[in-house]
């Protein structure tokens, strides 16, 4: 650290815990020092104090001594001459300083100066917790908190996209010269949001929390640290979590103050102006303080300096290409032509082939191009794509095929929903103008085919039709393939197979939780099937889907067999002895933190609710979904409480040792609905076509009492069942 | 000529004035010397029993063997052996006086000295395996006093700070017979073997040395010094001044000398004692002024800032200029000559220690059951002295320095990375980078027979030119610290480049005090400390770093050199240790122990020479671990490097 930057660094923390008590005696002053604080929507009080200090701060009266640890890590600024060693003092002052922002802004929102206008504010656990997963599958390869301005608008943009290409969530926040980036942003129209990559976070430094005390979260959610095993979480942000700090325009001393607490965390600072480097490393990963003047290569250098791993195929398409783009949508203002939905046939078909039999790179399109179409019409289209490899089986032609949708929707102006014959495709303006042609879709699964599915793909060729009777020809082979498809996904039970398939892919961040997918019971956070973690073994055998021979059955009815003991035994190093695959009251299965639902246990209700990740709002257990993920996930088994895929509400084997479906009593609407036809079909199997009425949603009750009342009036079955505990 | 003698002017103002007076100094009775002994020098002559003395013909025509029969080989590794064991019996009885002092304390029968690091008790309770949960502090502190006076005279086992070394190094250790059971144990062996007709066999006694000086810097010293920092506090980055300008002319000047912090620490809170403060005033004085000497300098300074007067060879010349009121003495390194010279002066020389005691010098016995009280008692009597000055004899030097001291193994977990990410990551990175070559920690004495401050401050530069970092103890730090190499803006100027960034990036000078020579045993923890971080091996033998002692006059200073080479360190001293009588043990130490034990010695007294010598070892051990290229090579180094071979 060099003297300067210590000195800055020091002197901004000493002015923003004086900002921070100034704020605090008057908010205790004004509101009494048993007034409520919060930030919404998470488990997690006052994040970073919580993760540093174990600290649950509800109250104001809560935050006086996390200030009076704040004024404990202040330090005197070095003396001009013979001064004693700073980079130790620097450092405090970084924590010192998330610790008081933190402060602050949590009596912001309890003032109600929060979010500020644009802005997010304060990111929310499920946020986290989705967006955890795509750091976890490398969509995300790390984020980057942008403070200040720049010098102009253009570069601004030019900057944000550089990051977008690379899939580099970006925060934006803070001002230099009274200009916040996101006003940079916003005047050039850019779309802001999670969907786009681009989040405002706030236009001061002190906002610059948010994306910081989101990341410490991280580490406990994902990372199984305990609050207050601070060395623990830090280390974690350094090694797991890829983010950095990229100032545009002069620092000021809080700016460095906020910079040294990032590089607490292992996130290094980029900076776009000539300020003195520090560049021995070991505190960061690599440099701790860089900074680079040329526009044109700081993205490059932040990546450099914080080891982000991008995987950037190039793709030799007109158009930008990068997973940033995935949740872009082209409206239809914006369209030039569109194939599927409900204005033409179109379908999209993966299958095998022979060797001998697929040309790789051989991109066919059969048909006029888009050129034909007149602008705003649509198109018949059929996208058949033949693989072949030495490893490639039939069962994993609908994995690869799955990810057509997001293969396309990653090209900027390409827009594409659905799947099979139900999927919708869109080419905005821009694109066509670009050069976006038909064939370019070829282009984009071919490279991307080989570069997800190296392993199992050796060749891939693409034909693409777009005359009607082409494609009415070809989806006929396709609908028979996919209804063969689902008979066997289907017609498969944990019975029918001797095998099932670990997954181990969350113990980097639970050391001890481990899924056994089934097929009647996917991995918990819905993404891994028994056909995809069997899929998964084949592509990478030493990975984290281990084939898992069933053995001897100890209990039919509660889902136990011999052979997954065992495995469960040695994978959680030891520390669980068995799992009752289908029970939540015995040996429950275990859930790391990326869970889609939540089943808990109502005992005044005889029976469980289920509530999905994105339900935001109360439940009848007295707990929203942040809070019950708190006490689920780490790899714990805790009966009475478990995490689920959403679709194994609607699997035969559905806590079946506990009473099935029929011990259901609350579920979200949104989570009743998006469930649809499939849990109708599962009422009616179990006899009871009318239960999925008589399970409650948050219409009918948010409360243990509305609850029971409701039960009570619909004679929901569990009125008569045997008691659950 | 004063100024051939030493390179600080204060010095040799002192000196030119000593001439003046007539004052004889210890340069003056080392030229009377000349020559000196040379069957001593070469370490061939034996008076152990009464059929000698005997002495080996270092040229071969003369006798070869002694009375007895014993040859060069093992006449002269017996006499290394012996400085060995009174090298690590002077750290060591140390040691166990501070361990009486902290059962005194816990005891309550005495009121001067309270536990000042709890965590640190703590900790060591937990090391020495004692269960702390319910026990009050003092409880604690008696356990762990005891428990370290077990050490001493423990018979079978291991010595429990031995643990703190690399798993690899206390294998090696136990392989090779050399694991150190007890202090007093192992030179109590030391003495048997190599007395008349036991052990002749030059590589065995030399096992034996080694397992003796591991006592001392695994043992005794680690124990002074832990203790020390239970007792007194464990230091912390701190500043200070150096040099003879520090005496006051206005002030009563009191100075501290010798070793232990015992009394000196007590002497620092009585001379703020307000009735004291009164007397002085009484007698004309402002106030009063400490100032230290040798390593009971160091002991305050690295808890208190208190100013250090000057290094060994400058005891007698702060009594030169005329200023001192009372010199107060305990033990080791303290010359005879003061009880003359002071007399020379009004200076009231005190002896303090049972175990030192000066002929017609005033003897005040402390013991620490009424410390406070015997601490007054000595400044009272320099108080009065006060009045006793020669005004026309008083010539104090201008020379000071401010300086940065109390660095600690400890410490450097915050320095480097604070409170929340605590840990020595950034220095095992600078070296792994390369942005240092490696480290070196320059010690010990300074000696009349090579020009005073001279070599030390040679060897530091050249070191720190070259990317190594350096840390200091004892006289060589007080060297450094005269001209500047201990200030972070100063010193910096003297290093590489890669050096330079780390020192800004962490605030430090290149050279780094952490503290008396019993601390050497920090610069022990601190390698350990490097290993257990990772990516520089696992032992301290695959370190790029080296040890020296380039002015180095004290037995105490060989028992160091060979618990630094036993624990897997290459060490330079400057002049040769007196074993060149014998082939066989100087090959033995400067070549075949590298093999055994990964560290060996090398005599070189050219101080740049030998830090070549150091930088060549570091540059060794960086290829060995297959690290970086230095960062910054300087192109003159790989220039004079052709010279030199050639």
């Amino acid at each position: 650290m060099s003297k300067i930057v210590a000195t800055a660094a020091i002197r901004g923390a000493n002015k923003i815990a004086k900002e921070c008590e100034a704020f605090l005696n008057k908010a205790i002053k004004e509101k009494g020092k048993n007034q409520k604080v919060e930030f919404p929507e998470t488990a997690f009080y006052l994040p970073m104090a919580y993760a540093l200090l174990g600290a649950e701060v509800k109250t104001l009266g809560d935050m006086i001594p996390i200030l009076e640890h704040v004024k404990g890590l202040l330090h005197e600024e070095p003396s001009e001459k013979l001064w004693l060693p700073y980079l130790g003092d620097a450092l405090d002052s970084g924590v010192a300083t998330l610790l008081a922002e933190e402060i602050i802004v949590a009596l912001r929102y309890l003032y109600g100066q929060e979010p500020q206008p644009d802005c997010i504010g304060f990111f929310t656990d499920t946020i986290l917790r989705t967006l955890g997963i795509q750091l976890v599958d490398g969509r995300m390869p790390g984020f980057a908190a942008i403070l200040g301005a720049a010098k102009d608008n253009k570069t601004a943009v030019e900057i944000v996209r550089e990051f977008q290409k690379r899939n580099i969530l970006c925060f934006v926040g803070s001002s230099s010269n009274g200009k916040s980036i996101i006003d940079q942003l916003k005047e050039e129209n850019v779309n802001m949001g999670w969907e786009n990559y681009i989040v405002p976070y706030g236009r001061d430094t002190i906002t610059g929390i948010y994306p910081l005390h989101w990341a410490i979260r991280g580490a406990l959610t994902f990372g199984g640290h305990k609050k207050g095993e601070a060395l623990k979480c830090l280390k974690y942000c350094k090694k797991r979590i890829f983010a950095f700090g990229l100032t545009l325009g002069p620092i000021d001393d809080v700016k460095y103050a906020t910079g040294a607490g990032a590089i607490n965390m292992g996130f290094p600072i980029i900076a776009d102006t000539d300020i003195p480097e520090i560049r021995p490393t070991g505190i960061c990963t690599y440099e701790h303080l860089v900074k680079q003047l040329d526009y044109k290569k700081i993205v490059s250098t932040c990546i450099e300096i914080r080891g982000v791993k991008v995987k950037v195929s190039e793709i030799p398409i007109p158009v930008a290409y990068s997973a940033a783009f995935e949740g872009e949508r082209v409206r239809r203002e914006q369209m030039y032509a569109q194939f599927g939905g409900k204005y033409s046939t179109a379908f999209e078909y993966v299958r095998t082939k022979g060797l001998n039999e697929v040309e790789d790179n051989k991109i066919e399109v059969i048909g006029p191009d888009i050129d034909s179409i007149p602008e705003g019409g649509a198109a018949p289209l059929g996208i058949l794509v033949e693989v072949a490899g030495r490893k490639m089986q039939k069962d994993f032609e609908p994995i690869l095929e799955r990810q057509v949708h997001s293969f396309l929707n990653e090209a900027m102006g390409l827009f594409h929903m659905g799947q099979r014959n139900m999927c919708w495709m869109r080419v905005s303006k821009d694109a066509f103008k670009k050069g976006l042609r038909l064939r370019h879709f070829g282009v984009i699964l071919h490279a991307r085919l080989h570069d997800t599915f190296g392993a199992i793909v050796d060749k891939a060729q693409v034909t693409i039709y777009t005359k009607q009777e082409d494609v009415d020809k070809v989806m006929k082979e396709a609908l028979k393939a996919y209804n063969e498809r689902d008979e066997r996904l289907a017609g498969m039970t944990d019975e029918s197979v001797d095998t099932f398939y670990s997954c181990t892919l969350c113990q980097s961040f639970a050391p001890n939780h481990l899924c056994i997918v089934k097929p009647e019971r996917l991995g918990l956070c819905g993404a891994y099937t028994w056909l995809d973690a069997r899929a998964s073994f084949e592509l990478n055998p030493t990975g984290p889907n281990q084939p898992i021979k069933k053995g001897e059955v100890l209990d039919p009815e509660r889902g136990e067999w011999k052979g997954v003991n065992d495995f469960v035994y040695m994978r959680s190093n030891k520390t669980l002895e068995k799992f009752h695959g289908y029970s939540i009251m015995t040996y429950p299965e275990t859930s790391c933190g990326c869970f889609e639902c939540i089943i808990a246990i109502l005992p005044e209700a005889n029976g469980f609710m289920i509530v999905n990740r994105e339900y935001a709002g109360m439940t009848p257990c007295g707990m929203k979904f942040s809070t019950l993920a708190g006490s689920v996930g780490g790899g714990a088994q805790t009966p009475g409480f478990m995490g689920v895929g959403r679709l194994y509400i609607v699997s035969h084997k559905f806590i079946a040792a506990d009473g099935g479906l029929k011990r259901l009593v609350w579920m979200p609407k949104e989570l009743k609905e998006a469930l649809g036809d499939k849990l109708k079909k599962r009422c009616q199997e179990e006899g009871m076509p009318d239960l999925i009425d008589k399970i409650a949603d948050e219409t009918v009750a948010t409360t243990s009492e509305e609850l029971l009342a409701h039960l009570k009036k619909v004679k929901h079955p569990v009125m008569e069942m045997a008691p659950v505990m | 000529m004063p100024e051939n003698r030493s390179i600080d002017p204060a010095s040799v103002d002192a000196l030119k004035k000593a001439k003046a007076e007539n004052i004889e100094t210890v340069w003056d009775r080392y030229d009377a010397m000349q020559p000196q002994c040379g069957f001593g020098e070469l370490g061939i002559c034996c008076r152990i029993c009464n059929m000698g003395p005997c002495r080996i013909d270092p040229f071969g025509e003369g006798p070869q063997e002694g009375v007895c029969g014993a040859n060069a080989d093992t006449i002269v590794a017996r006499n290394l052996a012996r400085m060995i064991a009174a090298g690590a019996a002077a750290h060591s009885d140390h040691g166990r006086d501070v361990a009486n002092t902290l059962i005194l304390a816990a005891e309550g029968k005495t009121d001067a000295y309270k536990v000042k690091d709890i965590q640190k008790l703590r900790r060591i309770a937990e090391e020495y395996g004692i269960n702390t949960s319910g026990k009050d502090d003092s409880k604690i502190a008696l356990e762990v006093g005891k428990a370290a006076l077990v050490e001493f005279g423990q018979q079978e086992g291991e010595l429990k700070f031995a643990k703190r070394a690399p798993q690899k190094r206390q294998e090696l250790w136990r392989k090779l017979g050399i694991m150190p059971r007890g202090i007093d144990r192992e030179i109590v062996e030391m003495m048997h073997r190599t007395t008349m007709g036991v052990d002749n066999d030059y590589k065995n006694i030399i096992g034996q040395g080694m397992r003796t000086s591991l006592t001392d810097g695994w043992g005794g010293s680690m124990i002074a010094t832990e203790l020390q920092d239970i007792l007194f506090g464990s230091p912390k980055p701190i500043r200070a001044n150096v040099n003879m300008g520090n005496l006051r002319e206005d002030e009563v000047n009191i100075i501290v000398h010798g070793h232990e912090p015992t009394l000196s620490d007590v002497v620092v809170a009585a001379s703020r004692d307000p009735e004291l403060l009164e007397l002085a005033k009484k007698y004309g004085a402002k106030g009063i002024n400490l100032g230290g000497i040798c390593c009971t300098a160091s002991e305050i300074l690295m808890r208190h800032g208190i100013p250090v007067t000057g290094n060994f060879l400058q005891q007698e010349l702060a009594v030169i200029t005329g200023a001192v009121d009372l010199m107060m003495v305990d033990v080791q390194c303290i010359m005879p000559s003061l009880s003359n010279i002071t007399k020379c002066y009004h200076t009231k020389l005190v002896t303090t220690s049972p175990k030192c005691k000066i002929p017609n010098v005033t003897h005040v016995e402390f013991h620490e059951e009424k410390a406070y009280e015997t601490a007054k008692e000595i400044l009272r009597m320099g108080i009065e002295n006060f009045k006793n000055r020669k005004k026309n004899a008083i010539q104090i030097p201008s020379n000071t320095k401010g300086f940065i001291a109390g660095f600690t193994a400890e410490t450097a977990f915050n320095i480097l990375g604070g409170r929340y990410r605590s840990t020595y990551r950034p220095l095992n990175d600078a070296i792994i980078s390369g942005r240092l070559r490696g480290a070196a920690g320059v010690v010990g004495c300074c000696n009349p027979n090579i020009k005073h401050d001279w070599a030390h401050l040679t060897m530091i530069k050249e070191l720190i030119k070259n990317d190594v970092l350096v840390v200091t103890t004892g006289c060589s730090a007080i060297a450094a610290a005269k001209v500047g190499l201990l200030d972070p803006e100063e010193g910096k100027r003297f290093a590489g480049r890669g050096l330079q960034e780390i020192c800004e990036a962490v605030g430090i000078p290149p050279v780094l005090h952490l503290g008396s020579c019993v601390d050497n045993s920090r610069i022990l923890i601190v390698l350990s400390n490097v290993v257990k971080e990772g990516g520089l091996g696992d032992d301290l033998s695959d370190l790029p770093v080296a040890g020296a002692a380039p002015e180095w006059m004290s037995e105490k200073a060989v028992a160091i050199g060979f618990y630094v080479v036993a624990s897997g360190v290459f060490t330079i001293f400057g002049t040769p240790q007196p074993v060149l009588g014998s082939k066989n043990v100087t090959r033995y130490l400067c070549d075949d122990l590298e093999k055994i034990v990964g560290g060996k010695y090398a005599f070189e007294a050219d101080p740049v020479k030998a830090a070549r010598l150091m930088i060549e070892h570091m540059n060794k051990k960086r290829a060995a671990l297959k690290l970086a290229p230095v960062m910054y090579e300087e192109g003159s180094l790989k220039k004079e490097k052709v010279a030199i071979s050639a």
